[in-house]
């Protein structure tokens, strides 16, 4: 990671920090901050990841595909782009999923936030706050805690792959249901190993709490999903702590997507106001109330009031995220009954369906074009790493000035730190950019 | 692995990205070829995933895609037991957690499959498509061949 970064310094006091390749995110980026007379005129995040045709790949293709192809763009959130597709797509054709097959797609989300949330926990955030270069020489001296991440983690990926059909890139979700539904045995198995993931789960919030945290707290705008009666996954308005309230519907007539020349990744804004923050932080923020009592105590306990604007503590928050994950899906599966078949009718008609369901690392819009046969006309992937570019900038414009005395290498590893509070993952930010050439 | 099985195979790569696929065509051919001792598996990278592959098995080969400047198709081998990997070589991975620090997370926590094998196909092209290009077909090809005599001789002693 440091034999990465690079710090210029030149006799004009400007100097140039540059991380080529960031280490421990998902996907491939890069880091350019240019600062003169020590202040910060220039942050750009870098995404050159190749860009990525998926809204393009699915011109043509039968809806029924949908959910496997956008599942691809990412090994590390499959669920969440399956969920949007679905729901988007059974918006476009007017069905309602309810009962226990929206049980079974709250539960299949909860392995997904259990494996993804505590891969960065304990693999790629947790080193930085322990003072370790990574997750390898953190095992060294923390070889027990370490285990206990990587069981963790295995019980989400069980989740996953009972409801998904497999681990990775799963293949059980469809548009009105699933293929198959598991049985009541299949889910009791899971439960014994939810219990002891629930109090691993505690055992994380309290070890994460315990960390020391820079005092950075900023004024951020929120957005996130907002459901009356639950923790936000798949269901809800989209909404700000600044006020906005809208359907999911509205979405592209309050945000905008804007091409930056730097980067491979569209940059998502909100129109008429402040670049916006997504993610564990937001969804927190704005439905502490919606956590499940295990998981608001958990939080109280660990120090945190119902609303935090230090993004290092996120940390904290997707521990909080995984318990609350655990429980939930305690949850549903005392509640499961096998639903009477695994998925509901699907009426083709020519219309177009949006959704936007909450993934791990925030908000993912999807929205499609279908025709009379159901093939797809069109379709619109907003990712949650998008959304976040422009606040990953802004918050390193204000961070690095405080440590500018710093050593060279390590000044360069905190602004990677910063970076990692959002757990990007530049491999599903980059997608199609339209290129126009004027020749004259 | 089951208990019967004396090597287990892990053909890594997304194939979905030309040349980035050659590990899983690896097994993927063994698998139609059918083997006699060995256990095939496909697996994305995903390091957790492949430490949880791994954990508890003796003989393991890994096949993944890798760029070091070579002639494409150039087969590198490495004995993870005797050295840790050469982290540039495989950092085209786009796993922030992937098979490099699978290795050497499995070494810190003394996870290692004793005997751990590791072979990197020089690829080149990387972008969205299907297909390998002509130099890593061949390679695929020899690696087929050399995993079959592999798979023989365990036959053979078992």
């Amino acid at each position: 990671m440091l034999s990465r970064s690079g710090v210029k310094a030149t006799v004009m006091k400007t100097r140039t920090i540059r991380v080529d390749y960031l280490a421990r995110v998902e996907g491939e980026g890069g880091l350019y901050i240019k600062l003169r007379d020590n202040s910060v005129v220039d942050v750009k995040l870098k995404i050159f990841e190749p860009p990525r045709f998926f809204e393009a790949f699915l011109r043509g293709r039968s809806f029924n595909e949908v959910p496997d192809i956008t599942a691809r763009i990412c090994g590390i959130c499959p669920i969440a782009y399956q969920m949007s597709a679905v729901h988007a797509l059974e918006n476009a054709f007017g069905i309602k999923v309810d009962g226990q097959l929206r049980a079974l797609r709250r539960l299949i989300y909860c392995g997904e936030w259990i494996e993804s949330h505590t891969l960065h926990v304990y693999m790629l955030h947790a080193p930085d706050f322990l003072g370790y270069q990574d997750a390898i020489q953190m095992a060294r001296d923390h070889a027990s805690v370490v285990q206990r991440g990587l069981q963790l983690k295995k019980v989400g990926n069980e989740i996953v792959s009972l409801l998904g059909g497999r681990e990775i890139h799963p293949i059980n979700v469809r548009v009105g249901g699933f293929y198959k539904v598991p049985l009541r045995s299949e889910l009791r198995a899971l439960a014994e190993r939810l219990k002891w993931a629930r109090d691993a789960a505690l055992e994380t919030v309290q070890w994460a709490a315990s960390m020391p945290f820079p005092e950075f707290e900023q004024d951020y705008l929120f957005v996130a999903m907002n459901h009356p009666g639950e923790y936000p996954f798949n269901e809800g308005r989209i909404v700000s702590n600044r006020g906005l309230d809208i359907a999911v519907g509205n979405y592209e007539d309050n945000f905008t997507e804007e091409h930056v020349e730097y980067s491979n990744a569209l940059h998502s804004v909100l129109k008429q106001q402040a670049p916006y923050f997504v993610g564990p932080l937001a969804r927190y923020n704005l439905n502490f109330d919606r956590l499940s009592p295990l998981a608001q105590e958990a939080a109280r306990k660990a120090g945190l009031a119902p609303i935090c604007r230090n993004p290092f503590q996120s940390i904290i928050i997707r521990s909080i995220e995984i318990l609350y994950a655990c429980d939930e899906a305690l949850r549903i599966i005392a509640q499961y009954e096998p639903p009477e078949r695994p998925a509901n009718p699907t009426p083709v008609r020519a219309a177009s369906g949006c959704s936007c369901t909450e993934a791990p690392r925030g908000i993912l819009y999807h929205r499609y074009r279908v025709d009379g046969q159901g093939t797809i006309l069109d379709a619109k992937i907003v990712p949650p790493t998008s959304q976040n570019q422009k606040v990953i900038e802004q918050d390193l414009s204000h961070f690095i000035p405080r440590f500018l005395t710093l050593p060279e290498n390590e000044l360069g590893w905190r602004c990677e730190q910063a970076v990692r509070n959002y757990d990007p993952c530049i491999s599903c930010a980059t997608h199609f950019l339209k290129l126009e050439i004027d020749r004259g | 692995m089951t208990q019967s099985s004396k090597v287990l195979i892990i053909g890594i790569g997304n194939a979905y990205r030309h040349d980035d696929a050659a590990g899983l065509m690896v097994v993927r051919r063994l698998k139609e070829l059918g083997l006699s001792s060995c256990e095939v598996r496909e697996q994305i990278g995903e390091g957790t995933a492949l430490m949880d592959l791994w954990k508890g098995a003796e003989r393991v080969v890994v096949v993944d895609a890798v760029q070091s400047g070579a002639a494409p198709g150039t087969i590198h081998s490495f004995y993870a037991n005797q050295d840790p990997l050469p982290l540039p070589m495989f950092r085209d991975s786009t796993h922030a957690f992937g098979l490099v620090e699978a290795v050497e997370l499995s070494r810190a926590l003394k996870q290692l499959p004793s005997d751990l094998l590791i072979y990197g196909i020089e690829c080149r092209n990387f972008e969205a498509g299907t297909g390998l290009s002509s130099a890593v077909r061949n390679a695929v090809d020899d690696l087929v061949r050399r995993l079959q005599a592999i798979d023989k001789i365990y036959t053979t002693t078992l």
